[in-house]
């Protein structure tokens, strides 16, 4: 059986390749090909880099934030890039919220906490919309994880502005993307070469920001990975002297048999 | 062994009134068991595994979940994000369910392969097919709870599937959705089905363990074990070798829980379900894809130009009878000889078929253009053919190999069984 099963294997990963080949040209048509990059927090020890998250946040606030929302995030999940209370306390601080209703039955603004969620640039998707042609900026809270490839892609899609290689005019309001379905979104290229000023002096290339804004949302999108990564190889390593054991012990219990 | 070993009066004094020590020792220690059983034989119990753990993690879960289509999306990323450990109980959730239908599949497979499923295990098999359907079901409505794009829309074209059964179609839809979209009702009834279905499942596999008890396992070899040089007690042996299979399982599941954890997963589901935009691809999971591919498959059926049974009625009977002609597996095989290591013809076509559902499945995962459609045709048509034609045509031209006098002499005779 064991011949025969990696015989049939391969001639179905054999035929698979072959049919795929065959079906690849209408598949490339809509799905522009993504370069893979190495990030900081690819693979077993992947972490983010602090730095480059700290950046890519400075990235987000003055630039993306105008557009785009990071709802599920609270102001204090910031103490994870390595911000102290008080930096916390300051950044929440330059929105404000709803709150109420108060002794006397009214709602009030006030400034946000670092408990608050990040503050919407837009009340509902009509304003949004409203604001930008018609389109809507979607939030960025899961973007990472909402597309196929998401950090490679999100990188792509932010240095992928240009022109349409045939020279061809696009709609009103569209701009050519490479990395784009379809190649037209209606969001304008959000980065040029010094759009921020990086606090830490670093010179802000339009790569360099795409990166940067990129390992920040993809913490964003999934602020458990570092945890999950070591508390994975605790119990990778603990199930891997288990398993051994247990071979032992099946070794030992099968060799009365024989 | 048996109950009269434990001394103790306390345990006496229970057995003599509730036999549950007498049934333990029968069904887990002494229960013979016959010697030849190789790894495959593993995944009933891995199964039994994943179920306990699906049920722990899964009412974990219902207590931080809100079934509500205004805030199901969001509970689920407070779950990710501020609840204690909560990604890892719904990363184990959402992985178990993929290991699930992996551990199943090899299970149903192993079972074709050996014929597991003729006299005296047809009701054994078709406990399994139950289960098989209840877990569907459960994985299904599963899917809907987190309510992101492909909850919405997988839900949308699965639940409107019913609109094709002739004149009731249309009201058994809004019967299902408890109106007239996929809106909140429908997402509250599928969390209370979701949460019934796992118990059902429950109880089902104690029949099938029942029926397990009373036939006994089938073995690599397909003939019965007769002595008592045939069998072994289930403990030490089959515990020891089950709780390897156990730590092998945990090493690829958790990899994926800790490492890969949205690999099974479609990045849409992450993006908060819009009735109004409708994903470029719906796709279902990935363990329904198959199906799925069978679903498309059919064009309209017309006879003298009128349309005799439209495309989506066909692709629902075809659906649900790709599975429902396992019950009759059984009777449609009706060669003596279980295993296929006995089987040269069975064997071959076997993997050709095998090979087939690997090919409806990627079917499954594309478009239905071109290409595809052909292929998906092609799929159908051998999926079916080899149940109700090539099987019953195997079992009866098929000259089997001439089998062994017995699992001992198999197994002592100096010539060891190939697949361990
Ligand atoms: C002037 C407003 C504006 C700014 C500033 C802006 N965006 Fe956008 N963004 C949009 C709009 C509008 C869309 C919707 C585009 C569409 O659907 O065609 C969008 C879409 C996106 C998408 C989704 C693309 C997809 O695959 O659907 C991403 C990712 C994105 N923006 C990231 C960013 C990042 C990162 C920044 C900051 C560097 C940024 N945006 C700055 C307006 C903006
Ligand atoms: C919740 C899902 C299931 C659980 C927990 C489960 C559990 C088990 C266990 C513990 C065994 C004994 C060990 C073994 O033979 O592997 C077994 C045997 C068996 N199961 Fe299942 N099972 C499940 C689903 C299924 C399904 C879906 C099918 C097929 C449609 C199936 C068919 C069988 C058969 C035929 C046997 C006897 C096999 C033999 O002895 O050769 N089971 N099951």
């Amino acid at each position: 059986m064991r011949g025969s099963l990696t015989l049939v294997l391969t001639l179905t990963c054999g035929l698979m390749a072959g049919l795929s080949l065959l079906a690849a040209p209408a598949a490339a048509a809509e799905m522009p090909e993504i370069e893979s990059r190495s990030w900081s927090f690819d693979g077993i020890f992947g972490h983010f880099d602090r730095a480059a998250q700290q950046r890519g946040y400075q990235v987000y606030n003055e630039v993306c934030s105008g557009c785009h929302g990071l709802r599920l995030l609270t102001y204090r999940n910031l103490a994870a890039l390595g911000y102290g209370e008080d930096d916390i306390k300051a950044f929440a601080a330059e929105y404000e919220v709803t709150d109420g209703p108060d002794d006397e039955g009214e709602m009030y603004q006030r400034e946000a906490l670092p408990s608050d969620h990040f503050v919407s640039p837009f009340a509902n998707t009509q304003a949004a919309r409203a604001a930008n042609n018609g389109a809507l900026p979607p939030d960025l809270s899961l973007m990472v994880k909402a597309r196929k490839n998401g950090a490679n892609y999100l990188y792509a899609l932010l240095t992928g502005y240009g022109d349409a290689p045939d020279g061809g005019e696009l709609p009103d309001g569209l701009y050519y993307n490479a990395a784009f379905p379809g190649h037209q979104i209606a969001m304008s290229a959000p980065l040029d070469d010094d759009a921020v000023e990086y606090t830490d002096g670093t010179p802000a290339t339009v790569d360099q920001m795409a990166s940067d804004v990129t390992t920040f949302l993809a913490w964003a999108a999934s602020p458990e990975m570092e945890e999950r990564k070591r508390l994975g190889l605790k119990v990778m390593l603990f199930l891997l002297v288990l398993t051994a054991l247990l071979a032992a012990v099946k070794r030992k219990v099968w060799s009365r048999l024989h | 062994m048996s109950s009269s070993d434990n001394t103790h009066p306390l345990v006496k004094w229970i057995d003599e009134r509730l036999p549950v020590f007498t049934f333990l020792n029968h069904e887990l220690r002494d229960y013979p068991t016959p010697r030849n059983l190789n790894y495959w034989w593993s995944f009933g119990s891995i199964a039994g595994i994943v179920l306990v753990i699906m049920i722990l993690t899964g009412v974990m879960l219902a207590m931080q979940y809100t079934a509500h289509v205004d805030y199901a999306f969001d509970s689920v990323e407070r779950i990710m994000r501020d609840v204690n450990y909560g990604w890892l109980l719904r990363y184990l959730h959402v992985n178990g369910g993929s290991m699930f239908f992996i551990v199943i599949y090899i299970h149903l497979f192993r079972g074709l392969y050996f014929g597991s499923y003729k006299s005296p295990r047809e009701i054994l098999w078709g406990l399994g097919v139950i289960i098989f359907l209840l877990m569907m079901a459960t994985a299904f409505m599963g899917y809907v709870l987190p309510w992101g794009q492909m909850s919405f829309w997988g839900a949308t074209v699965i639940t409107n599937l019913f609109s094709a059964i002739p004149l009731v179609g249309d009201s058994i839809v809004s019967w299902l959705w408890g109106g007239y979209s996929i809106d909140n009702p429908t997402l509250q009834r599928f969390y209370a089905l979701h949460y019934l279905f796992p118990f059902l499942i429950f109880a089902v596999v104690f029949l099938h363990l029942v029926a397990l008890h009373v036939s006994k396992s089938n073995n690599p070899l397909g003939i019965e074990a007769e002595g008592p040089q045939d069998s072994i007690p289930f403990h030490p042996y089959y515990t020891a070798k089950d709780f390897f299979g156990f730590g092998v399982f945990f090493l690829v599941f958790m990899g994926f829980v800790f490492y890969a954890p949205d690999f099974f997963g479609e990045p849409d589901n992450y993006i908060p379900a819009n009735p109004l935009a409708t994903p470029p691809h719906i796709v279902p999971e990935w363990y329904f894809l198959p199906f799925y591919a069978i679903l498309r498959a059919v064009p309209d059926i017309e006879v003298f130009g009128y349309i005799l049974i439209t495309a989506k009625l066909a692709g629902v009977i075809l659906m649900f009878g790709s599975i429902l002609i396992l019950f009759f597996l059984p009777w449609l095989d009706f060669s003596k000889v279980r295993s296929a290591r006995f089987r040269p013809i069975f064997k071959q076509f076997f993997w050709i078929f095998f090979v087939d559902c690997l090919v409806l499945g990627w079917v499954g995962a594309n478009p239905p253009e071109g290409f595809f459609v052909v292929l998906g045709r092609i799929g159908t048509a051998f999926y079916f053919a080899y149940f109700i034609i090539i099987i019953p045509l195997i079992a009866y031209f098929e000259k089997p190999r001439p089998l062994p006098e017995s699992i001992s002499a198999a197994v002592l005779g100096g010539k060891k069984g190939e697949d361990s």
